[in-house]
């Protein structure tokens, strides 16, 4: 298990880190996911030994290792841009962990060897040994600087943005093939993303953070469903955020029938309704339903996304199937009703 | 393509055959005739003379002297330069850009200036030849004297080499290694050293190629006693003083065919240190 307690850290009087606390659990792999600022990759050098909190505590495995170098922790860490040794091949990469200890924890040369095959076959590098970084792509830089971490059998595995300088397809098969890896050796491992569809894919357990706090913890089905705040809702895939009246426990939304439970807000007065724009249903107009019209109407593959214009001048965006809008016969300027499957209101915002 | 025209090739990059040749036309009056001119006078000598001059003791010492003292000031300079390159990049403190602009000083101080301040800074009486001489160190007026002429001469060209480079080494490259468990100095000398090599190397050349060429501040310092702190252009002057033109000229065209064939050996080791970072890199 490895934690840190109540950590705060500035740069400056920027504050990256405010009173942050978190337990990653062994064997799971957790994602910090955020906008660029929200204290994530912070977080992730403090964990490393990269960066020294000002307060707060670090506690790997039961000790506590705030004041610890970073190379007494035995955390690997992977980098964005690989940070491979460039005068060194693919081989001396990779073993760089194990020659630099000393006397008696260093493997004798041929095992050294053994366990740099092991991990360039591991990483599907095996014909690359000889090679220098310059003269790999870099998506198997990326690799390359996964087995050199991994060589040293850390007890955490860090990934900071570790597909972010990759194109969409390496990327893709990249994080397939990273949660593959994890559910084989069982490692821990925290990686750092700005990608919500990156985090929802490859982890256990997704940690949401916004301006140096945690917005929320909890599995990639919960995050995505039953988001905690504002924040998490507008971060987390597409959402349409209307202004409503909150009264009697019912919200009005742009003064429509549109009138939805509002479960965890008990105030009165102005907030946000946030609905998914796969949760509206879109109708033939009838009576007793709210209307809207068709604003636009985009196809995007097997899906239509539609911009509907409310009265009022408020545009909610929904998406319905290439089936739907057939049966529908949708067009620009088609007059529909609407009801909402599923949205959620906080009060004040 | 047309068939009148078959195997001429096309370049994207414009003007390669008018830039080589402003190139070398430039070299040939700038280095080659005056250097050729050179030898044609040196050639003027029979074989027995030259011998002569080979076995001349003072020819000799001043070779020694002139070849072992800048190799002796260029590593000097390597090391001192690496640590000062290292201090004005990776460390601020008020009044760096003061000490980095002071690096260069040297190259634009007149030698001779800097030869007289530093000969009266290590006379017996001197500020710092006080300090040292109850050691038993004497500089001024010894080989000693030259070497650290040399050296000042010699620093700007290290400091300069291994500025950028030492700036363009990403931090990452030290976390990572850190993170693996390297201590400072395995990080030092595996994966930082390496890096600089071949800037560090180049710098080495530059300083080595003007110490052995420096002639102003050696000359105030080391008091040129013949034969033992004595460099090879001051024995050139001495030799053109007393009219043997022949002789002097023999003696450049030796220390020229020497420079030559070290800064070629410089050069061979840097090729191979490059080749060897980005073997077959696209």
């Amino acid at each position: 298990m490895i934690e840190v307690q109540n950590i705060t850290k500035h740069f400056g009087s920027f504050r990256a880190l405010d009173d942050v606390s978190l337990a990653v659990p062994k064997g799971k792999l957790v994602a910090l996911l955020g906008p660029s600022g929200s204290g994530k990759t912070t977080l992730l050098r403090i964990l490393a030994g990269l960066e020294a909190p000002d307060r707060g505590k670090v506690i790997l495995d039961g000790v506590e290792a705030t004041e610890q170098k970073a190379r007494d922790r035995g955390i690997g860490f992977v980098f964005q841009h690989y940070a491979l040794f460039r005068h060194m091949t693919v081989a001396d990469n990779i073993a760089f962990g194990l020659t630099v200890r000393k006397g008696k924890d260093r493997p004798p040369r041929a095992e050294i060897d053994r366990r740099v095959a092991a991990l360039l076959d591991l990483v599907q590098l095996s014909g690359l040994a000889g090679r220098y970084p310059t003269q790999l792509s870099g998506g198997q830089r990326q690799r390359v600087a996964l087995a050199r971490a991994l060589a040293v059998e850390p007890r955490l595995l860090l990934l900071d943005e570790p597909f972010g300088a990759l194109d969409a397809q390496v990327r893709k098969e990249l994080r397939r093939w990273l949660r593959r890896l994890h559910d084989e050796l069982g490692l821990t491992g925290v990686f750092v993303t700005h990608d919500q569809e990156e985090a929802l894919e490859v982890a256990d357990e997704v940690v949401v953070m916004n301006k140096g706090r945690i917005e929320q913890v909890g599995s990639p089905a919960a995050i995505y469903d039953s988001p905690a705040t504002p924040f998490v809702y507008r971060f987390l895939g597409n959402v349409n955020s209307l202004p409503c009246a909150i009264h009697d426990g019912r919200a009005e939304i742009a003064g429509l029938s549109l009138a939805i439970e509002a479960p965890n807000s008990g105030g009165e007065g102005n907030g946000i309704a946030f609905v998914r724009p796969h949760d509206v249903e879109v109708r033939p107009p009838a009576d007793g339903l709210p209307r809207a019209v068709v604003e636009q109407l985009a196809i995007l593959g097997p899906v239509v996304r539609a911009d509907l214009l409310l009265p009022g001048n408020i545009s909610l965006e929904v998406e319905l199937t290439r089936e739907q809008q057939n049966h529908l016969s949708l067009a620009k300027g088609s007059p529909v009703g609407l009801s909402l499957r599923r949205a959620r209101v906080f009060a004040g915002a | 393509m047309p068939k009148n025209n078959p195997a001429k090739p096309w370049r994207v990059i414009p003007g390669f055959g008018l830039t080589l040749g402003l190139t070398l036309g430039w070299l040939s009056v700038l280095v080659l005739i005056p250097l050729t001119s050179l030898f044609v006078m040196a050639s003027g000598l029979s074989f027995e003379q030259w011998l002569a001059i080979f076995a001349d003791t003072r020819v000799q010492a001043a070779f020694r002297l002139s070849f072992g003292g800048a190799l002796v000031a260029a590593l000097i300079n390597a090391a001192a330069g690496l640590l000062v390159a290292w201090v004005l990049v990776r460390h601020d403190f008020p009044g760096r850009r003061l000490v980095d602009a002071m690096v260069d000083l040297p190259f634009a101080l007149p030698t001779a200036v800097a030869g007289i301040a530093l000969a009266a800074l290590y006379a017996p009486q001197g500020w710092i030849g006080r300090l040292i001489e109850p050691f038993g160190i004497k500089v001024a007026f010894t080989p000693l004297g030259a070497i650290v002429a040399m050296v000042f001469v010699g620093l700007p060209f290290v400091v300069r080499t291994v500025q950028p480079v030492l700036a363009d080494i990403d931090s990452e490259v030290e976390e990572a290694a850190a993170s693996l468990g390297a201590g400072r100095w395995q990080t030092f000398h595996r994966v930082i050293l390496p890096t600089l090599a071949p800037a560090l190397l180049t710098g080495f050349a530059l300083a080595f190629a003007r110490a052995v060429g420096e002639y102003g501040s050696v000359i105030f310092i080391a008091g040129n006693f013949p034969g033992l702190s004595e460099i090879v252009p001051l024995l050139i002057v001495v030799r053109l003083e007393q009219y043997d033109y022949v002789g002097a000229t023999a003696i450049a065209a030796i220390m020229l065919v020497a420079s030559f064939v070290l800064l070629l050996a410089i050069n061979g080791l840097q090729r191979w240190n490059r080749d060897r970072l980005s073997r077959g890199a696209a």
